[in-house]
């Protein structure tokens, strides 16, 4: 009994959130990775994007609400979603046009276009809180839980309750869908294809005759729907705050350059292993602990390692590891 | 000749920009503008160190101005006795055996052969470390922070002269600067981007919430300052007698004494930093530095250390940054972690670099007092837009509360275009490198 105890507390502080934040950053990394692949430079602006696809899915929210619209127990926000998409599609479409474009006709160097796409976080940053404002937004509605601690004690006679969120459940759903249709798109279909082509190799695609702006333009078209379901996933879970996503840029790129640079599966493997480290490091163990030891050797203290005001150290630390151990990352990824 | 004069009207321009201001606003904020203007021109200049001559993409430097901010609080605060009897010591004891872990950790990695026996050992040390550390650090801190937990609460400063600090602060982010490059540098360019991001947020987080240290997010407040305060001038008859001689309010008098001696004091120091930085481009250091970032592996053909010339101006740059950080805290005269926004501190002050002329120091300064400047008059100025685009509207139109209340975020997107604008019509910057 102590034990099942154990292992539903681990659950519920540990296992859930840490697989639902895992998603989020996976999707995240995605998007990095694959600008990171396929244009060649890492983007910081990545987190502004997710901020603004969220900003109009968040938007068309509001008005889905007021006009009546609801999905059930489900919330909203899946309804407003392609919306949200759409516009992050026509933002990012926008800005290569007339900001990035440029820079790859020059060819210019990696480094000119990290700044660049300052210019374009300073921007997009701005947009967002121009239209939305600088504060917290909530927006989630629908069915609150999956299942509830209460319900779970009466459920199982256990002491500790186990809680899902509606929006972690959908998290872990929606990222899953978002994985395999990735990965269908990339390994069975032509552009796929050319897209991992042109990635492993420019100049040997630019002689098969694969049309470079054209695949451009669809790693943009993938990298905004990735980024603005991201956004959305990531403000359901927890709330919607333009700043909060500028803070996310050093989780996303912890995962993406953990699990090796411009290499898709490694992305969300180094989502899930910076956010594991992150929940398994800040969370106090006195309560697993409690069940797990016997009463002599029971901690006094929480038993935490880091207080969770750290979170931002420990996706550092493990990306300062693997740098040094394994630069190229888990999965082989680009080393340029 | 027609160079310098081109490069004279810029700063003309620009010094005209901040008269008007005087004229216009008040003269307050004329010289409030210059002060941080001032301040920003140094870290401009120790960007400048890092990229201009050498190519490394820093983007940390909030990181280092608020280690520098820290400085001041360590080095000027009150001197407090009874914290270092209670726990100060035992804190200290605690960092030196955490840092003796770490290094035995790094030990072991380079001297033992490769297996699972240096593995086993690095974790076994790595875990005694942590444990005996923790439980050195706890009660200390615990002991430090009970001690007057309403005003002070931290193991307090040394009590010295202010302007120590600003060389303090200067040391203290060239240590950090020395600890991140020696484990991020030689790797990647965009990976010492994102380890530089991620060490300044780390340093934030430790200001923010490491109670013993800074108060965090409590605040210190009352810094000592290196100027006389405002009210004694008011009641010191001599003062008020001068100042009515010009024909000022003894008020508006000292408010303005104090800013222009914080602005003199500031102006020294940007000249002497600016001094060295322009001997250093001209001497055979910064050419070698020049000629790394232009071709590395040319460099190195000819028997030049890389990875170590990068460190020194890693390190050197940092502490520029760093006492940038400890003059604005000393401007303030209180340090507020809270304040602390990478876009205001690290991403603004590149938009300050590559506008003015990366490479250039005096690009670099003249690009600080513009964008700073732009920076403080773009939010009056897009409230002024504002109103002008809505003037319109109805009085109680949603839409214009909205535009009116949303032109303070005016800044960022000005910012943002400013520098993509540089970026492609003259990416060179206002001063291009010679």
């Amino acid at each position: 009994m102590d034990f099942l105890n154990a292992l539903v507390a681990l659950s519920n502080f540990v296992l859930v959130p840490a697989i639902a934040y895992g998603s989020q950053l996976a999707l995240g990394a995605l998007g990095v990775t694959l600008i990171y692949g396929i244009l060649r430079f890492s983007n910081f602006a990545h987190g502004d994007t997710m901020a603004f696809g969220a900003m109009v899915t968040v938007l068309v929210t509001w008005w889905m609400q007021s006009i009546g619209i609801s999905f059930g127990p489900l919330p909203t926000a899946l309804l407003a979603l392609p919306f949200g998409i759409l516009g992050t599609m026509l933002l990012v479409l926008f800005t290569d046009r007339v900001v990035y474009k440029f820079y790859r006709e020059q060819k210019a160097k990696p480094v000119i276009l990290v700044i660049v796409s300052m210019g374009v976080m300073f921007i997009m940053n701005g947009l967002v809180r121009f239209v939305i404002g600088p504060g917290d937004q909530r927006f989630a509605d629908g069915e609150r839980f999956i299942i509830s601690a209460r319900d779970f004690k009466t459920m199982t006679g256990l002491k500790e309750g186990l809680a899902i969120k509606t929006t972690q459940g959908i998290t872990v759903v929606v990222a899953v869908i978002c994985v395999i249709a990735l990965f269908w798109f990339l390994n069975r279909t032509r552009t796929g294809k050319s897209m991992r082509a042109y990635s492993d190799n420019e100049d040997l695609a630019l002689l098969s005759g694969i049309n470079p702006e054209r695949v451009v333009m669809y790693t943009w078209l993938i990298v905004a729907a990735l980024a603005a379901t991201a956004g959305v996933l990531y403000g359901l879970d927890k709330s919607f705050k333009p700043f909060v996503y500028f803070q996310l840029l050093l989780p996303i790129f912890a995962s993406a350059i953990v699990g090796g640079l411009g290499n898709p599966l490694g992305a969300i493997a180094g989502g899930f292993v910076i956010a594991f480290s992150e929940v398994t490091i800040t969370y106090a163990w006195k309560k697993v602990a409690k069940y797990m030891l016997p009463e002599s050797l029971e901690p006094s203290g929480l038993a935490q390692l880091l207080s969770t005001d750290y979170k931002f150290a420990v996706s550092f630390v493990i990306l300062l590891i693997v740098l040094l151990f394994k630069p190229t990352g888990l999965f082989k990824g680009k080393a340029v | 000749m027609n160079e310098t004069l081109k490069n004279t009207g810029l700063f003309a321009i620009v010094g005209g920009l901040i008269i008007a201001t005087g004229f216009m606003q008040s003269w307050n904020s004329a010289i409030l503008i210059i002060n941080m203007g001032l301040i920003s021109a140094i870290m401009a200049i120790g960007v400048n160190l890092q990229w201009g001559f050498a190519g490394l993409f820093n983007v940390g430097v909030m990181g280092f101005v608020a280690l520098g901010g820290l400085a001041v609080v360590l080095v000027a605060g009150d001197f407090t006795p009874e914290t270092w009897s209670a726990g100060g010591f035992g804190i200290i004891l605690a960092l030196l055996l955490g840092a003796a872990t770490v290094t035995a950790a790094v030990m072991i990695s380079k001297k033992m052969a490769k297996g699972r026996a240096r593995t086993i050992a690095m974790l076994a040390v790595l875990v005694v470390g942590f444990v005996v550390y923790r439980a050195v650090f706890d009660p200390n801190v615990a002991a430090v922070e009970a001690i007057n937990p309403a005003a002070a609460g931290n193991i307090g400063g040394l009590g010295l002269p202010v302007l120590l600090a600003w060389p303090a602060g200067g040391l203290l982010a060239a240590g950090a600067a020395w600890l991140i490059g020696k484990t991020a540098l030689g790797l990647r360019s965009d990976y010492l981007a994102i380890a530089t991001l991620g060490i300044a947020e780390i340093i934030i987080a430790v200001l923010k919430n490491e109670d013993w240290l800074a108060r965090g997010v409590k605040n210190v407040i009352g810094l000592p300052r290196p100027v006389p305060y405002e009210i004694d001038l008011q009641n010191d008859p001599a003062f008020v007698e001068r100042a009515a001689g010009m024909g000022l309010d003894p008020v508006m008098a000292s408010t303005l004494y104090v800013k222009l001696g914080y602005s003199v004091l500031f102006m020294v120091v940007l000249l002497v930093l600016l001094w060295m930085a322009q001997m250093a481009l001209k001497s055979p250091w910064g050419r070698m530095m020049r000629a790394i970032r232009d071709n590395e592996v040319a460099a190195e053909a000819m028997g030049k250390d890389v990875t170590r010339r990068h460190l020194q101006i890693f390190v050197l740059g940092s502490a520029v940054c760093g006492i940038a950080g400890a003059m604005m805290t000393t401007l303030d005269g209180q340090l507020t972690p809270g304040t602390y926004n990478p876009l205001r501190f690290t991403f603004l002050v590149w938009v300050m670099v590559i506008v003015g002329g990366s490479g250039n120091n005096f690009g670099a300064v003249l690009g600080a007092m513009l964008i700073w400047f732009l920076w403080v008059q773009v939010e009056p100025l897009g409230i002024w837009v504002m109103e002008l685009v809505t003037s319109g509207m109805a009085e109680d139109s949603a839409l214009r509360d909205h535009l009116l209340d949303s032109a303070a975020h005016m800044r960022l997107l000005t910012m943002g275009v400013i520098l993509l604008l540089v970026l492609r019509f003259s990416p060179r910057g206002l001063i291009p490198e010679k």
